[in-house]
Parts: structure tokens; sequence; C-alpha cells
């Protein structure tokens, strides 16, 4: 079922603000999930049960946020994400920028990669797949 | 004292939906200790109940092989108080259950006093969200043995399953 940008936004919005207890106005298309919105683990997990309710979609596990990476040696030597690893990253995740990430691609700037916008981007593909 | 905050199930469909009730008795100390002279149930052990009942629906739903942890309330809204004497029953249902949690809609409500009150007395409405720690995000290692699912709640369900089989 396709459907405008728009009005993908606003209800991702509307789920951010449910799931995060945040006002409207700080749910903006470049609010990074953590880092702006505050989210902790765990509301990730109440992230992808809100959106695939107001959606009528199922997201797999790892599709909208790969699992596991952060604790796999192979992906992660010294604090930073290694090139096989971006390259699967960015392979998994098509719906996020990465053009900031790549120029300093330790783990603790992974969060930055989940914005508001990347679950729109998300949405936006799966409805229109 | 024994945490548990359900006395049986009444209902109990698998994967979708369980109800349990919980006889409130004058009895109970934790009644006279917030508004003395004033006996009610805190509204945070009709929130334990309702997780009581739904972490148990979860966990059955596999068997009992993960760990079910109440990650989030994401709301509880409360229309009236409980008194002793009152039978609350916890309703639950499965929104969404996966491999990596659930999400479930409680309603609480109580037993009418007479029967002439037909309809039971709406308490709360609860939206609780449980995590299978197991498989969490951040990828955290817990215990191999199920420490959530101890003995005196797995009873709660073997006994509405025998209870059913007399009735039968």
């Amino acid at each position: 079922m396709a459907m405008a940008r728009e009005e993908i936004f606003k209800k991702v919005q509307a789920v951010l603000v449910d799931a995060l207890g945040v006002e409207e106005d700080e749910v903006t298309e470049d609010a990074v999930i953590k880092d702006d919105l505050g989210a902790e683990s765990i509301d990730f997990l109440d992230i992808m049960f809100r959106l695939e309710r107001a959606f009528g979609i199922k997201i797999p596990k790892g599709e909208l946020i790969p699992d596991n990476v952060a604790n796999d040696p192979n992906f992660v030597k010294d604090g930073v994400v290694t090139p096989a690893a971006l390259a699967m990253l960015k392979q998994k995740m098509p719906h996020s920028d990465f053009s900031e990430f790549e120029k300093d691609p330790k783990l603790d700037n992974m969060s930055k990669l989940f914005t508001v916008k990347a679950i729109v981007n998300y949405i936006q593909g799966k409805l229109n797949s | 004292m024994r945490w548990i905050w359900i006395d049986k199930f009444v209902e109990f469909t698998s994967k979708h939906s369980a109800t349990a009730v919980k006889n409130v008795t004058l009895a109970e100390e934790h009644l006279h200790d917030l508004y003395p002279a004033f006996p009610i149930v805190p509204n945070s052990l009709i929130i334990e109940g309702m997780a009581q009942t739904a972490g148990i629906l979860v966990g059955e739903a596999r068997n009992f092989t993960e760990k079910v942890i109440l990650a989030k309330i994401g709301r509880a809204t409360f229309h009236r108080l409980v008194r002793p004497g009152e039978t609350i029953v916890f309703t639950a249902q499965v929104e969404q259950l996966n491999e990596s949690g659930a999400s479930i809609r409680g309603t609480v409500t109580v037993k009418p006093d007479t029967p002439a009150a037909l309809a039971p007395d709406h308490v709360a409405d609860i939206e609780l969200m449980f995590s299978h720690i197991d498989q969490n995000l951040a990828g955290l290692e817990f215990p191999d043995h199920n420490f959530v699912f101890t003995e005196q709640f797995t009873e709660l369900l073997k006994s509405f399953r025998v209870d059913a089989n007399v009735r039968l």
C-alpha cells in the first residue's frame, strides 16, 4: 500500500511521541532516536511493535536495526567498525545515511545512523515493495 | 511473603489471552500501609498482578524457554480504587508476539458485589511490553537458568489445567 512520505512521517512522529514521551516538535526528520530523543535500548523493541501496529507491517528481526554488531569481534576492532562490517551495514541498512558515519566509524557513533529519517525511509521502502 | 499477586487463572488461551483473578482480603498487611484507616490495593500492585498474568501468557507461548521480563509499562490508566472484599479480574490480550518479545493490552475489572449489578466495574487499562531478554538488541548475556519462571508461577498454570480437566 503506497503512502505519501508526509503521511508516513506524521505516523512515525506519533509513534515516537507515544513510545518515548517526547514532544511532537522534537521529532524532526534529522533527530537521532537515541541522542536527541533519549531512547534506551529497550525502547527500540517498543518502537518496532508500535510501527508494526501503526502501518500494519511485520518488521523481521535485524531488518530495521541490525543486531549484535557491537559484540562481534569481526565487526568491531578497538572500538571502530571494520570496513567489512561497514559494507555489511550499508547493505543491510539502505534506509540510513552513512555519509557522516563513514568519516569517523567509531562504534560510539553508530547510534547516529538511527534517525527519524531512517525510520521513514524504511517504512516507505516497506510499503512500496 | 510470596511475591504472587494473582490467585488463579480462570481462562487461558495460548498465545492469545488469559484471565486471572485475585481476591482481596482485609488480612493483607500492605493494604493498610498507603492510607491509614482507608485500606486500598496500591495501583502499583495492580500493575504487578497484570504483569504476572500477562508474563505467564507470554512465557507459555514459548514453553517457558525464554526469560520474559517486563520491559515497559506503555500506559496505565486507573478509573477507580480497589477495596478489601473485592475480586480483581485481570484480562491480558496478546497484541504482538515475536522472537524478541510481546506487547500486551490489559484490562482490570472487579466483580460486581450484588447480582443486580450485572456489569463488572472497570478499574484500569494497562499496556505492557515484555522482552525475551536473551534476544535483546544490545546483545547482553544473562545466566542460562530461567530465573523468571519459578515454580510458584508455573504451578498457577498447572492448577488451572488440572481444574479444567476436573470440570470436564
